[in-house]
């Protein structure tokens, strides 16, 4: 290519933009074949990789002879032995006239979660129907995840005509159907195009054999939609991600743009504090900007010296984001284990994150069919309407309105595993009409008062570990101390506050919600709290940790083996267990986390209950709390 | 006026880097001195400006680079006053673990994979930065951008983080780590443009000029150094070649080219119809060996 040339390539591939869509179809679509025609077709393919898609069709391929283009895309050794698609991979692909990053998904409803991901970074979507089976539910389940991650723009590709010998009615049946079902979900004027991804009709080359259509073939479509970029039209927001400070005369605040603009001299208010200044400078390494857009990463100085950190949000001062400490949002949720309401998760919104709960899950969708059921849990790959509270007020917009504000992650606390992907609806009024009722007597006027320093002792173990004997015990003696007490016990508490609660895994990590508050109350009311209950689930006994200031959890572990407290089994409960009339006991077939860091660690397998109880005082003396 | 897709590209590399600063403890940029690392580093010098990128460079030296890469690297860390980091198998040289003796598959092994994971373990690195791009290959095609790795440095492809919107979850337990791919989503010609219009300097290895090769196994491979034992009826030969791709010597092919600018190279990678890794010897050795050598802790 001579360099004038080369040139001239650079100069047009430099002023393209770029297009991100997803593709989503069921496991026989053909989905996989259909980007493998767009990459082959569109002379993405280099010769080596053609070779080494030949040799791959051999070991793995189903289509005869020919070249099995699927094999292009799923890259796994895992997906190609089974010829399916696990996860999203992505692909690149350009046209004279634009840019593709492909988000291949799969189909199969056990890999929502990664569908989410694909989608979650689109701006359209290509939904696969099979022209020989029509609507399935799998479709309806895609296309309303699609309008569930704000995706507007959708392009219904009905597949394998050349089965359906090329006939005009069986594609009108099919979009039709479609249709109808779009306006139901408010997505707005989907495209249809008759494809045979496996022959190449209308993918990038308009078919001979359906004369009947007229309309543009699917890269014509794709090089020509115009996405509109909610981004670009939403007000200015740029989450700050670092505090930019070379010496003592610069201090910038680092992050991107994600939606509106800025200039300079603009006003701008740092939430969730609330102060407001003007844009003294714009920089980059490239030199001062007048003006950012969005999507640029810059580093801005204000005018003012004020407080910003890592997680702040600088804002448009006149059109500033909603504000509150509770939303309603919709959350799909991806973790193994189920999310259960009251559970405390790490919740990641913009560059900061926060202690969340879920306090209710108003309903779950069934994403075959779209109705809203009632539901106590989330599992795996389950859509859920639920109300959040976090730890703090946090400045959010709706994610209808801002993709880049509005969207949050669900971290578990003890895997870090992303667990649940959710768009906030609305901020919830209650949590700006509720304000703590402000009392004249406080904690501390009434700790002084009795003398003492609140706190809570926390014992956790397995069942026969000695947590009650062990808490009397120490209870007697801060008695004897003249300390003021009250012992929280799980067999008490369960036949009160607690009696509609049973042993499933929901069931226990609320049971323990109540407690942690119940604790927190006594705490406040000035007494020396001590509570004696399994609480087996770390996040929970972390959440309770949470509610309390610091230094006023003593996490006490009892850890005592558990063939010492099967052999003890005061109330015969291990017998029930292993005999199978008790299910989900702790130890047994429950599982028991035990604590990493208590601040005190007991095995009284070892110790008497007395040495157990002084150890105890003794703690708390070092502690300087009694 | 909507940014060009370099311009996005950028931008997302730059909000990238910075997450893993604001949310990790200790990462480390892995910098294997070819144009990828050269373009990820521009990026990170752009990305922390006015101030210098918060990490150190680390070079895992398997000892049979090119010798024009090491004078490169040495170069590149003086000019920038970065903290550059390398490390040597130590027990791999002890063993005299090379290519030559112990093919491409136990070298690499040893020499790049083990030493990376020495390397990473000995300075307690929560977080490495690396320059890959999904278009590459096909298991990099389904990687997440931060990729988790466990207290073994075992990447497990079937069970990945999901990874939403540009919400990243840098989040490790005690001895394991995330790997950071700020590139994900450049493609080759990206990467050329970009070291065009940005004036990034690039080793000169990329462009061609006479230097003395034998051919073998199809290959043109270069006598960088005496180490290179000729096999009977190979003699060294002056050509006009030059590399696609950097990585030890013995194991990078180069091709014939007279293309001395880089226009002239970007030129021929746009009429080429072969990929970047052809000319890398690690990649054939198996079938899904990139997969399998992420899951043992490679790049």
């Amino acid at each position: 290519m001579e360099a004038a040339e080369t040139l001239e390539v650079l100069r047009r591939h430099e002023a393209k933009d770029i297009l991100r869509f997803i593709t989503c179809g069921s496991v026989d679509d053909g989905k996989s074949t259909l980007i493998g025609r767009l990459l082959y077709d569109s002379k993405a393919l280099l010769d080596d990789q053609l070779t080494d898609l030949a040799g791959a069709s051999r070991a793995f391929g189903t289509t005869g002879k020919d070249l099995d283009l699927a094999l292009l895309v799923d890259g796994l050794q895992a997906e190609r032995e089974q010829g399916v698609t696990i996860d999203v991979a992505y692909r690149f692909f350009a046209t004279p006239l634009r840019k593709f990053i492909v988000a291949d998904c799969p189909g199969h409803e056990q890999y929502t979660r990664n569908m989410v991901t694909g989608a979650s970074t689109s701006n359209l979507a290509v939904i696969l129907v099979d022209a020989r089976k029509g609507m399935l539910p799998q479709t309806r389940r895609h296309s309303f995840l699609v309008s569930l991650l704000g995706i507007h723009r959708v392009v219904v590709a009905v597949n394998k005509m050349d089965l359906q010998d090329y006939r005009q009615g069986v594609f009108e049946a099919i979009a039709t159907e479609y249709r109808a079902m779009a306006a139901r979900m408010g997505i707005p004027d989907p495209v249809f195009v008759p494809v045979s991804a496996l022959r190449g009709d209308n993918v990038i080359f308009r078919s001979q054999f359906m004369p009947w259509y007229t309309g543009p073939s699917l890269l014509e479509i794709l090089e020509t939609t115009q996405v509109e970029d909610l981004a670009v039209a939403a007000p200015f927001r740029l989450p700050v991600q670092w505090i930019n400070r070379p010496d003592q005369d610069f201090r910038g605040f680092s992050g991107t743009v994600v939606s509106g603009a800025v200039a300079l001299g603009d006003r701008v208010t740092v939430v969730p504090a609330g102060w407001t200044s003007a844009v003294a400078r714009i920089v980059t390494m490239d030199g001062d900007l007048e003006r950012a857009e969005a999507r640029q990463a810059v580093t801005i100085v204000l005018e003012d010296q004020i407080d910003v950190s890592r997680g702040d949000m600088l804002v448009a001062a006149h059109q500033r984001p909603h504000t509150a400490d509770q939303f309603a949002a919709h959350v799909v949720w991806m973790g193994e284990e189920p999310l259960l309401p009251g559970r405390s998760y790490l919740l990641r919104l913009g560059t900061r994150q926060f202690s969340a709960q879920v306090t209710e899950i108003k309903h779950k969708v069934n994403v075959n069919t779209l109705e809203q059921v009632a539901a106590k849990v989330l599992a795996l790959n389950e859509v859920g309407f639920c109300n959040l509270a976090l730890d703090a007020a946090i400045p959010f917009d709706a994610y209808g309105e801002n993709r880049e504000t509005g969207a949050f992650i669900l971290i578990d606390r003890v895997t870090n595993q992303t667990v649940g992907g959710g768009m906030i609806s609305f901020p919830l009024r209650r949590a700006q009409n509720i304000h703590w009722q402000h009392v004249e007597v406080n904690k501390a006027a009434r700790a002084r008062l009795k003398g003492q320093k609140p706190c809570v002792l926390w014992f956790t173990g397995l069942s026969g570990s000695g947590k009650s004997t062990l808490a009397n015990l120490v209870e007697k003696q801060l008695q004897a101390l003249g300390r003021h007490t009250y012992l929280l016990d799980g067999d008490n508490i369960r036949h009160g506050l607690n009696k509609d609660l049973g042993f499933t895994t929901a069931d226990r990590v609320e049971n323990i919600r109540r407690i942690g508050e119940c604790a927190r109350m006594f705490v406040d009311a000035g007494l020396i709290v001590l509570t004696a209950f399994i609480s087996p689930f770390r996040s929970e006994r972390h959440t309770a940790r949470e509610l309390l200031e610091g230094g006023e959890f003593l996490e006490i572990h009892l850890s005592t083996p558990l063939e010492v407290c099967e052999q003890r089994d005061p109330k015969g409960l291990y017998r029930k267990a292993r005999a199978g009339s008790l299910p989900n006991f702790t130890g047994i077939d429950s599982p028991y986390e035990a604590p990493e860091a208590p601040e005190l660690r007991l095995d009284t397998a070892i110790l008497s209950p007395d040495e157990c109880a002084e150890r105890v005082v003794a703690e708390l003396v070092r502690r300087a709390r009694i | 006026m909507p940014l060009t897709h370099l311009q996005r590209l950028e931008a997302e590399s730059i909000h990238i880097m910075r997450e893993v600063v604001g949310q990790c403890r200790n990462p480390v940029m892995l910098y294997s001195i070819g144009k990828d690392s050269a373009v990820m580093l521009h990026l990170a010098l752009k990305a922390f400006y006015p101030s210098k990128p918060p990490f150190p460079l680390l070079h895992v030296d398997s000892t049979w680079k090119f010798r024009e890469m090491i004078q490169f690297r040495d170069r590149r860390a003086a000019e920038l006053g970065l903290e550059l980091i390398v490390h040597v198998n130590q027990d791999g040289v002890a063993r005299g673990i090379g290519p030559f003796s112990h093919g491409s598959a136990v070298h690499t092994d040893v020499m790049k994979t083990q030493a990376l994971k020495q390397a990473l373990d000995k300075f307690g690195f929560d977080a490495a930065f690396g320059g890959a791009r999904r278009d590459e290959e096909r298991s990099r095609a389904k990687e997440r951008i931060f990729s988790f790795r466990s207290a073994s440095h075992a990447w497990d492809p079937k069970n990945q983080r999901p990874e939403l919107w540009s919400l990243y979850n840098g989040r490790v337990g005690p001895g394991e780590s995330i790997r950071v791919f700020p590139l994900s989503n450049w493609t080759e010609l990206d990467i050329w443009q970009y070291i065009y219009t940005q004036n990034i300097p690039v080793v000169p290895l990329y462009f061609a000029k006479p230097r003395s090769v034998v051919r073998r196994d199809g290959m043109l491979i270069m006598a960088d150094d005496e180490r290179l034992p000729l096999m009977p009826g190979e003699t060294p030969e002056m050509r006009w070649v030059r590399f696609r791709t950097l990585g030890c010597y013995p194991l990078t092919g180069a091709m014939e080219s007279h293309a001395q600018t880089l226009p002239e190279i970007i030129g021929e990678m746009l009429a080429a119809r072969t990929s970047e890794r052809q000319g890398r010897l690690i990649d054939h050795d198996q079938a899904a060996a990139m997969e399998a050598k992420k899951r043992e802790g490679y790049f």
